[in-house]
């Protein structure tokens, strides 16, 4: 099996610990994104993977072997820099034989595989321009490209789009959606801070904070059931409306009070020892709606801000026990007075509590 | 916002007519230089470089007639020619030096005792006169003439080829190269791997080297020439080429490490790693991605080193000696001045023939001065 097992694998510079002990097992074949937020480690816990950063503890092993100590080229991986990391001298064929030419393999071969690699990216009317002529998407499928040739066992992505316009960005990450789909084999595994490029193109998303794994799971199971407050917050987009309450009944349905008095009834266990502890009611800006006919609401405050996109509308609402305002996100187009309450309701089931320490009472 | 466009303008032509003053004082003496390198000693003392491509009117020297006397018809004839080697035009002429353009061209002059002088306007003279001029002192002529543009390669053959006392300036221009070239291929060579060293690879007491070598950077030479030169001599290696250029390359040595270590540190990150990953070692990093890369630096380092070791005096002096056989230019040139000193055909020749190494070397190289190698390997390039 061509996985990978992280075992409690460290990183320190120093004195200055940045990875914290991570454990992690991917199949062959998984697509994983790492995500974060800038500086959470991401990128180090790549180029260690990668072999660019030397592994201060723990084990890790790639297709069953220790690779802690084996070089880059060794560790039948390949990866892909956010900078593309041409080499400017060189054409595109040259580009991409490098790997190769090192390793001496036969010209033939290394003129097949290319050849391979220039069909499937369709960069072969490129094959003899230097990097200079090239456009920023197409420098970046040259990348890609010399990362197939190596035929590698696990592709590493750092950050491949974040250099791309916003209409590249998204045409790039289909096919390297479309380059997993014809590679079921191959695992991948890649860094980005965005969220949208990990929602669709995951197997599995690793959520990373400051140096820990705050949650792997697939994409939708992160969005509809996150462990804790950071992944929460996190995944979605706007970030999930998180506000203090208190828990006040628990049992096989746990009842909480927010500050402005309301009681609101969520379909969660709880244990007994919760009862009357501090904990953080959260419900995403899409889940809300408001509230029709005498319904009790769920939340309720007053309209500071309307923005009409069209297909939705983003109203930002003050309410009590939060600086800053709470968001919903409500389909079509819908007029509020600035100022003028307005009544919000959920779906219970799409709601969550966090305890005080902020993790989710579902994963308790 | 026209204020800021008048401002920026001012600026640019300030910008451009301090170019073109820089440009203006290096271009007119070398070209000066250029121009006497092909003129005669003759035309160099009468006029200016700058009028060597306009004819030219002067006073010629006194030139006294000479030659074989011929007996025609009793009268007794002396002819010749004034400008045996020149295209010269005679538009007046005389025979005291209190007036000298007494005679229009064919005019005819009446000398003592019944004789005559004619010049023709191509400077043919004729003497005529009714008895021998045997034993006489023959007049002199005194002429004004006009010479076209003439340039010569004299100047060249003589001091590159002839064996005279000017020669040796070949044997030199050999010896400068011969010490210039070595001096400038082997530091860089060195510098190179060092600074890829220093840049990219790790390894205990690397801050440390790199401190060093910029402490080094600021050691004047002086210093170094007589305990150098007293191991040179401990060692056997005594003076010749091999000594000056060691000391050529140990002393360009710090620049060169420095320039290359700062401009290869800056390669970018990601290149240097994409490499390593796609299995290459570091020597082959080394030579397949950060030599070609440093081209421009590598170019501009060269031209320095070139140039300098070109132009030095001291440490060939001190390295090599003065020896005809081993004698630089820059040396032969200093000899020159003092034993050719009134003879600028010479002088403005050997001190072209000294620069214009240094120029090809400059207009060859000077593209690789700009960075613009590294377009399309990362994002913004």
């Amino acid at each position: 099996m061509a996985g990978l097992a992280l075992k409690q694998i460290r990183k320190s510079y120093g004195p200055v610990d940045v990875i914290h002990g991570v454990d992690l097992d991917i199949d062959e074949g998984e697509f994983i994104v790492f995500v974060g937020p800038s500086g959470c480690g991401k990128s180090t816990l790549l180029r260690m993977i990668a072999g660019l950063e030397t592994i201060s503890g723990g084990e890790l092993h790639i297709d069953g072997q220790l690779v802690n100590d084996i070089p880059p080229s060794m560790r039948g991986i390949a990866m892909v820099f956010q900078s593309y990391a041409l080499y400017p001298h060189m054409t595109v064929f040259d580009n991409m034989a490098f790997g190769m030419r090192i390793a001496k393999a036969d010209a033939a071969e290394i003129k097949r595989r290319v050849g391979e690699a220039a069909e499937i990216l369709q960069l072969e009317p490129y094959l003899d321009r230097l990097p200079k002529a090239l456009s920023g998407g197409q420098r970046q499928r040259v990348a890609i490209g010399r990362a197939i040739v190596r035929n590698p066992k696990v592709f590493l992505f750092d950050e491949p789009l974040s250099n791309l316009d916003a209409a590249l960005r998204v045409a790039t990450r289909i096919e390297i959606a479309k380059l997993h789909e014809s590679m079921p084999s191959s695992t991948m595994i890649y860094v980005t801070h965005d969220q949208v490029e990990a929602m669709t193109l995951a197997d599995r998303i690793v959520v990373l904070s400051a140096g820990n794994i705050e949650q792997v799971g697939s994409p939708l199971g992160l969005y509809d059931n996150p462990r804790n407050l950071f992944v929460a917050q996190f995944i979605g987009s706007p970030a999930m409306n998180i506000v203090p309450a208190k828990i006040v009944k628990t049992g096989t349905k746990t009842t909480i009070e927010l500050p402005d008095g309301g009681k609101v009834v969520a379909p969660i266990k709880s244990g007994s020892a919760l009862e009357g502890s501090n904990a953080s009611f959260g419900i995403r800006p899409e889940d809300l709606s408001i509230v029709d006919g005498d319904k009790k609401p769920v939340l309720q405050g007053q309209v500071s801000l309307v923005e009409s996109l069209g297909e939705v509308t983003m109203i930002y609402v003050d309410i009590e026990g939060r600086d800053e305002p709470l968001v919903a996100k409500l389909a079509g187009t819908h007029m509020f007075e600035r100022g003028s309450t307005i009544k919000l309701t959920a779906e219970p089931e799409k709601m969550h509590v966090f305890d005080s320490e902020g993790i989710s009472l579902q994963h308790l | 916002m026209s204020f800021f466009t008048r401002k920026k303008s001012a600026l640019v032509w300030a910008v451009h007519l301090s170019v073109l003053l820089l440009v203006a004082v290096w271009l007119f003496p070398t070209l000066g230089l250029f121009v006497s390198s092909f003129r005669t000693s003759d035309q160099i003392s009468t006029s200016g470089w700058w009028s060597a491509l306009s004819t030219q009117t002067r006073q010629v020297p006194a030139i006294r007639v000479a030659g074989d006397e011929k007996e025609v018809n009793g009268r007794f004839i002396i002819t010749g020619e004034l400008f045996p080697d020149t295209d010269a035009k005679i538009t007046a002429w005389g025979t005291s030096s209190r007036d000298p353009a007494a005679y229009k061209p064919d005019e005819v002059a009446e000398l003592r005792s019944g004789a005559t002088l004619t010049v023709s306007p191509t400077g043919g003279y004729t003497l005529d006169g009714p008895e021998s001029f045997e034993g006489q002192r023959l007049p002199r002529i005194f002429s004004t003439a006009t010479s076209p543009p003439e340039f010569t390669l004299e100047n060249y053959r003589n001091v590159l080829f002839s064996s005279t006392a000017a020669s040796g300036v070949g044997q030199s221009f050999i010896n400068t190269l011969t010490v210039a070239i070595p001096a400038t291929i082997i530091p860089i060579l060195i510098a190179a791997f060092a600074a890829y060293a220093l840049a990219w690879m790790n390894f205990p007491g690397r801050a440390l080297l790199v401190a060093a070598v910029v402490g080094l950077l600021v050691v004047p030479l002086q210093l170094a020439l007589i305990p150098l030169l007293q191991l040179h001599n401990a060692v056997g290696i005594g003076k010749g080429y091999l000594g000056v250029w060691l000391a050529h390359t140990g002393f360009g040595l710090p620049l060169a490490i420095y320039l290359l270590r700062n401009y290869i540190v800056g390669l970018p990150r990601d290149i240097i790693e994409s490499a390593r990953v796609d299995g290459a070692t570091d020597f082959e990093i080394f030579v397949k991605i950060v030599l070609p890369l440093s081209f421009p630096a590598l170019a501009s380092f060269a031209i320095f080193q070139f140039l300098w070791t070109w132009n030095d005096l001291l440490v060939a002096l001190v390295f090599l000696g003065t020896d005809d056989d081993t004698l630089v230019l820059t040396g032969r040139l200093v000899n020159l001045l003092g034993s050719r000193g009134g003879d600028w055909e010479i002088l403005a020749t050997s001190a072209f023939v000294s620069i214009a190494v240094p120029l090809v070397v400059f207009f060859a190289l000077q593209r690789y001065l700009v960075r613009g190698l590294l377009a399309g390997s990362v994002k913004g390039g």
